[in-house]
């Protein structure tokens, strides 16, 4: 989907058909440095997201990874409207949010809402369990007394919580149960859209299935739409339908979760991808990871053309062509629903990297950029994912989950 | 009288909350703060029923022979002895303590709401009020807080609410700083942007979430406060900018009076001294206990 015909879209009332219900254009989260006590001069911005668009049909699953700091979670809080953006729409059904103030933003937040990454830090430790989640219908005055109390002991039972335990505060709670708090909170205005920031990161890996699992049925149970962020591909490729991957303040690339585990295209991916470990040692001993040298560089000064050319390795191999860093490569559609923002995309498909980043045989794909969903229905070992994903099964989510362990950090350590 | 007593077990009023409970649990764990407690509850109680334990009228006169020598110390009839005027100086002791517990306590409170209040509006606000706030803060942080006190009684002329302003005004600068610095950090924290996410109106961010979180600092620096306006108004008493009335049983003027005989009535220095020592030890041992209590990471 290109930008000029999205905007085209979005600027009458979203259609039906369509589907889409979230839409963010050219979006810019810029961070200003100043210097000074009490005169402060503006000096600089970090550009924690700088020009990201994407959409978010109903009841899809949108993945956000990136490494710490390339401006994913930022990306999320601005959708919230927690950051005013710098420039760029948010456009939400048909709404554009990212000048909205006042009443009209507030009536806008019952429809959307946010699970956070720290669930110790993410509970009033003053408040207990039945006054933080019945706080939203406080806000937004929802029922009397008696309604409240009983929607705090439902959504209680729906996050798999004794009802009981509303009295409790979050310090009694182990961090699984208090991340099915925050989990309930940001249910009980029956949202449409939920942005998971991280939502399993700081869990151990036993509970990150389990909240996994939880976050799946209840998509399925209340028709939700959800944003998922992490720097852990390994999690994101199971509950996503499509997968956006950042760097820099930028998503370097956007495809649906089935491709871009098997050919991905852009050379951050394949990196990325390398470093997440097949639960098959066939596989496993056919791979090699990549190793990116170096720092993610600072975004208050990123660098000229593509932001990713100071570490990658495809520009090395192909003999640091001058485009990479005089031109800024725009995210271009290659297959159906694959965008990609590297000028040099197709050298990536088929090439050794990408194969043993995948754990893919040479002899399963056909050359070309095309070759994406062919290739994937063939790759044995790499659609581990894609499978339980779609089984969605307790055994399924963990057994990958667990491998994750050793590739949570982002290459390049 | 009776704000001391809620002002010091604040612990124990909200008890009904498991959080205090459990605060207050780890408090009575404590020896020192236990101790503290103690030396805070005879403190208190001595002021409180000062009229019924003083064995005399604290401006009544006493004769000793003779009457050119100096004051008698400690006897059986008068058990602290007499001072220079002939006041029998254990019932002054007693009655001292209504002064130094009233006007300290009087004093924080007072303090605690100036400083809460330009706390808590640089702390919500931030950005430029912020920084003009806490400049003005540095300013009354830099000079020291007896000299301050001394300013403002001298500009003010003495009595007893002229004491408590200057002791406040000492007292105000450090809770502002404190209450400003807390809700900076738990303005960025996730509970708060997650009660903004769900649409909470400002002053519900401060009032439900922030002010609560930062409370307990606060209740901290309020009993070591205490302790130090006990001893900043003996002390201005000392500098004779006391209680107007200079009869007035007040510890630092007992004090100053007691420096005239110190040889030859030592008693007259001891025992204000003592009470002073004594109050301030207690606020103090149980402002490092509650420190400990309150403190989440501490827990066992």
């Amino acid at each position: 989907m290109t930008v000029e015909a999205s905007s085209a879209a979005t600027a009458s009332r979203p259609s039906a058909t369509d589907g889409e219900l979230l839409r963010v254009d050219e979006l810019k989260v810029w961070f200003p440095i100043t210097e000074g006590i009490v005169i402060e001069r503006h000096i600089g911005d970090v550009r924690a997201v700088d020009d990201v668009s994407f959409a978010l049909r109903r009841g899809e699953t949108l993945g956000l990874v990136g490494e710490s700091g390339c401006g994913k979670s930022t990306t999320g809080r601005a959708i919230i409207r927690l950051y005013r953006p710098t420039s760029g729409r948010i456009v939400f059904d048909g709404v554009d949010l990212s000048s909205l103030e006042g009443s009209a933003l507030r009536r806008m937040r019952r429809r959307m809402q946010m699970i956070f990454q720290d669930p110790y830090a993410s509970l009033n430790p003053r408040m207990n369990v039945s006054g933080i989640i019945r706080e939203p219908l406080e806000i937004h005055g929802i029922g009397n007394g008696a309604e409240r109390r009983e929607r705090v002991r439902e959504l209680l039972a729906t996050v798999g919580l004794n009802p009981d335990f509303g009295e409790r505060y979050p310090h009694e709670f182990s961090g699984g149960q208090r991340q099915r708090i925050g989990v309930a909170r940001a249910l009980a205005l029956n949202p449409d859209l939920i942005v998971a920031d991280e939502p399993i990161s700081a869990l151990d890996v036993s509970i990150q299935a389990q909240i996994i699992n939880l976050l799946e049925k209840l998509q399925g149970q209340f028709d939700l739409t959800y944003l998922f962020i992490a720097h852990d591909l390994s999690v994101v490729r199971h509950i996503s339908d499509r997968i956006a991957v950042m760097y820099l303040g930028r998503i370097v690339e956007l495809a649906s979760s089935r491709d871009l585990n098997s050919v991905p295209l852009h050379p951050y991916t394949v990196a990325l991808l390398s470093a997440i470990p097949v639960p098959d040692p066939v596989v496993e001993s056919r791979r090699r990871r990549i190793i990116l040298r170096g720092d993610v560089p600072s975004p208050a000064n990123p660098p000229s053309g593509c932001r990713f050319h100071t570490r990658c390795w495809l520009r090395e191999r192909l003999g640091n062509p001058e485009r990479c860093t005089t031109e800024d490569p725009p995210l271009r559609p290659l297959a159906s629903g694959h965008e990609v923002a590297c000028h040099f995309a197709e050298d990536v498909a088929d090439s050794i990297e990408q194969r043993q980043a995948t754990g893919r045989p040479a002899s399963a794909s056909r050359a070309g950029a095309g070759a994406g969903s062919a290739a994937a229905a063939s790759a044995g070992g790499s659609a581990a994912g894609g499978s339980a994903a779609v089984g969605g099964s307790a055994a399924g989510v963990s057994a990958p989950a667990q491998a994750s362990t050793p590739g949570t950090a982002a290459p390049g350590a | 009288m009776t704000t001391a007593a809620a002002t010091v077990p604040r612990a124990e009023a909200r008890v009904s909350s498991g959080l205090w409970r459990d605060a207050l649990r780890r408090l009575l764990r404590n020896r020192p703060a236990l101790l503290g407690l103690f030396l805070i509850g005879v403190f208190v109680t001595v002021a409180v029923l000062a009229p019924v334990i003083a064995p005399a009228d604290p401006l009544a006169r006493f004769t000793w022979n003779p009457p050119s020598g100096p004051p008698p110390g400690p006897a059986a009839n008068h058990l602290f002895g007499l001072d220079r005027q002939g006041h029998d100086e254990f019932s002054r002791v007693i009655f001292g303590a209504r002064i130094s517990l009233f006007v300290g306590v009087i004093s924080v409170i007072m303090g605690l709401a100036m400083g809460g209040v330009v706390g808590a509006i640089a702390g919500a606000a931030g950005g430029r009020i912020d920084n003009v706030l806490m400049r003005v803060v540095d300013v009354l942080l830099a000079v020291p807080g007896i000299l301050l006190a001394i300013g403002i009684v001298a500009w003010l002329d003495r009595g007893l609410v002229q004491i408590m302003l200057a002791v406040a005004a000492t007292n105000a600068p450090i809770f502002a700083r404190l209450l400003r610095g807390s809700l900076l950090a738990i303005r960025e924290s996730d509970y708060v942007l997650a009660a903004r996410a769900l649409g909470a109106s400002g002053p519900r961010l401060l009032f439900r979430h922030m002010i609560p979180n930062a409370l307990t600092p606060m209740i901290v620096a309020a009993t070591l406060a205490l302790a130090t306006a006990i001893i900043d108004v003996a002390g201005l008493g000392f500098l004779g900018l006391g209680p107007p009335d200079p009869r007035t049983a007040e510890w630092g003027t007992m004090l100053t009076d007691s420096t005239v005989a110190l040889r030859s009535a030592p008693h007259l220095i001891f025992f204000p001294g003592v009470a002073i020592i004594i109050s301030a030890i207690g606020f103090n041992l149980l402002g490092d206990g509650l420190r400990e209590s309150l403190d989440p990471r501490l827990k066992r």
